[in-house]
């Protein structure tokens, strides 16, 4: 008796950790069952490469997402040019450089960052970075790809700084005090040694910004201007994957084709998340062999 | 080969092209430290500039009255009001399907595939876009188990999106209690739940606390999954039921900033919105914080 209530008991926790596994097929059922509608109407390659997102033509409709494949990337491109360098510099500040007292303010700062809601960053972005980059580079507004990857490198410094700083911290002392040992000055341990024996933990912070800096939607949506034309550069008004499910997603009747090509779209934003979750998955799982080593 | 002669090879490698070696301790240093002001100074600026404009908008009134006139004026009650309402049912859906499946993961899970791969979901759960949430919720909630836009499926969306968040925390918590504890149980003849009601889960309840409020914080603050869940406009009065819309803060900070007819006549409220919301989200990571010190010290005392 006592053994049927032990098993009944183990089997309830099994079932509750067994969701996590549901919930994820589930999202991935949901939105590929949805997205053959649409692609049944629309076609896979003309939706995935046409270049005009139009959903309420006036004499048809036409559902391409290249546009806004680029805009997606072109946000995260910019975003990681910005916040590589920066949270690896800050990272390595934080392990190599600074004070205990430093790392005591430090630290705190940047998780305040990391609370900071999306939207917050968003309005950040319409009032102050908007009239800021209008009036440093001469345009009639500020709202543009540029001030989207921006903030996106703000919201993602937080992951990149503490996993970066993670994976330096542990890189066995023997490295360091070997290389410190051969005459290596601070510096050339930290470029030849500490680094290249963190990369894997400081590839998957980067990761981890990436696919963070991908599904954002608050932030582009109120800071990158949203025109559904090509970019022609950073100056330029970009409509983001995220931004268009969330604009539209809201005014379209249910079961249109309209209703599924957003569907799709989020189908095409789950396969790049997804991704890049498993590309950071890997490294940070190599990154922990480092440690064992 | 030397320390010398192999410096020599790296300077003469890296010199040259930029008149410097990145070698330089000095230089490097300090362009290090350049990164890390940056980096702070946009947060401090970030933050001067919500609390220096938003302070004059906040008062006791502001927080706790209606919006009137089209929400050009008054305050945000139903905002705050709702707020809590959809983090509270976040919490309620969240919180026991995630600290259940920490107990799986850390007192019954073997190593096996069926482990590795709901570790392997549950991360990639924590990368989904918040937004495909949303849309998962419009589907499953609103739609396919008909609750409609309503501040429950908004709750149950959002507990969703934190679910991640609160497995980890609470199995971390559940780490952090030593296997003595267990151990001393099983040994006096208590089976393995009993161990873990008695020894296990009462050590562990600060720390699943504290996962609990970071999962919460991060809902609170979270739009778009909101979006067409649940979260509304403008509504004259406050949220009766579970199956009423809801108004929500960061969902009125978006509208007064962009939605909003004259948007340069509420920016001082939208102001007082962001700096509200802030502080209520900073608020709960503190609390969070200073909880998870607070009983790490108690622990090693």
């Amino acid at each position: 008796m006592k053994n049927k209530k032990e098993l009944a008991i183990a089997l309830f926790f099994t079932l509750n950790g067994a969701l996590a596994i549901l919930i994820l097929t589930g999202i991935f059922y949901l939105l590929l069952s949805n997205s053959f509608y649409a692609w049944r109407d629309v076609g896979f390659w003309r939706f995935l490469t046409g270049l005009e997102w139009r959903p309420a033509g006036f004499s048809h409709s036409l559902y391409g997402i290249r546009t806004l494949i680029v805009g997606t990337l072109m946000v995260t491109a910019g975003s990681m040019i910005i916040a590589v360098p920066l949270g690896i510099g800050c990272a390595a500040y934080l392990a190599e450089v600074a004070s205990p007292i430093e790392r005591e303010i430090i630290k705190p700062v940047v998780e305040v960052l990391a609370a900071v809601p999306s939207v917050v960053l968003g309005f950040f972005g319409i009032v102050v970075l908007s009239p800021l980059l209008a009036k440093v580079f001469n345009l009639p507004n500020g709202l543009n790809a540029l001030n989207g990857s921006i903030l996106l490198a703000l919201m993602s410094l937080p992951t990149i700084i503490s996993i970066a700083e993670d994976a330096l911290a542990a890189v066995p002392r023997e490295y360091k005090e070997a290389s410190l040992a051969l005459g290596a000055n601070r510096v050339q341990t930290l470029r030849h040694v500490l680094l290249p024996a963190a990369g894997s933990g400081v590839t998957a912070a980067v990761m981890l910004g990436v696919g963070r800096a991908i599904g954002e939607t608050m932030t582009v949506i109120m800071a990158t201007g949203n025109a559904l034309k090509s970019p022609t550069g950073y100056f330029s008004s970009v409509r983001t994957l995220t931004a268009t499910i969330a604009i539209e997603l809201g005014e379209v009747p249910y079961n249109t084709t309209h209703y599924y090509a957003l569907f799709a779209i989020g189908f095409v934003l789950f396969t790049m998340t997804f991704a890049v979750s498993l590309l950071a998955d890997i490294f940070l799982h190599r990154a922990s062999e480092v440690g064992k080593r | 080969m030397n320390s010398t002669e192999n410096n020599t090879i790296m300077k003469t490698k890296k010199d040259g092209k930029f008149g410097f070696s990145f070698d330089n301790q000095v230089i490097v240093f300090a362009l290090l430290r350049t990164s890390m002001i940056i980096v702070v100074m946009s947060i401090a600026y970030l933050m001067y500039d919500i609390i220096s404009k938003g302070i004059g908008a906040v008062s006791w009134e502001f927080i706790t009255s209606m919006p009137r006139k089209g929400m050009t004026e008054g305050g945000i009650w139903p905002a705050v009001l709702g707020t809590v309402y959809v983090t509270m049912i976040t919490a309620l859906a969240s919180v026991p399907v995630g600290v259940f499946a920490a107990i799986y993961l850390n007192e019954y899970a073997s190593k096996n595939v069926f482990t590795r791969i709901i570790r392997l979901s549950i991360r990639n759960l924590a990368g989904v876009p918040s937004i495909v949430y949303g849309m998962f919720g419009v589907a499953l909630f609103v739609q396919a188990l008909a609750l409609g836009s309503s501040v429950l499926s908004a709750g149950l969306t959002l507990g969703l999106l934190t679910l991640p968040v609160t497995i980890t925390a609470s199995e971390e918590a559940l780490k952090t209690v030593p296997i003595s504890y267990r151990e001393g149980a099983l040994a006096l003849g208590a089976t393995r739940w009993q161990a873990i009601r008695t020894n296990v889960l009462p050590s562990a309840v600060p720390g699943i606390i504290t996962g609990m409020i970071l999962g919460v914080s991060r809902a609170a603050g979270e739009t778009a999954p909101i979006l067409f869940t649940g979260a509304a406009f403008y509504l004259p009065r406050l949220p009766g039921s579970l199956s009423s819309k809801f108004m929500a803060l960061p969902y009125h900070l978006f509208i007064m900033s962009t939605q909003h007819h004259s948007i340069d006549k509420v920016r001082p409220l939208a102001y007082g919105t962001a700096l509200v919301l802030i502080a209520l989200v900073v608020a709960m990571n503190l609390t969070a914080i200073l909880l998870r010190i607070h009983y790490r010290k108690k622990l090693r005392g």
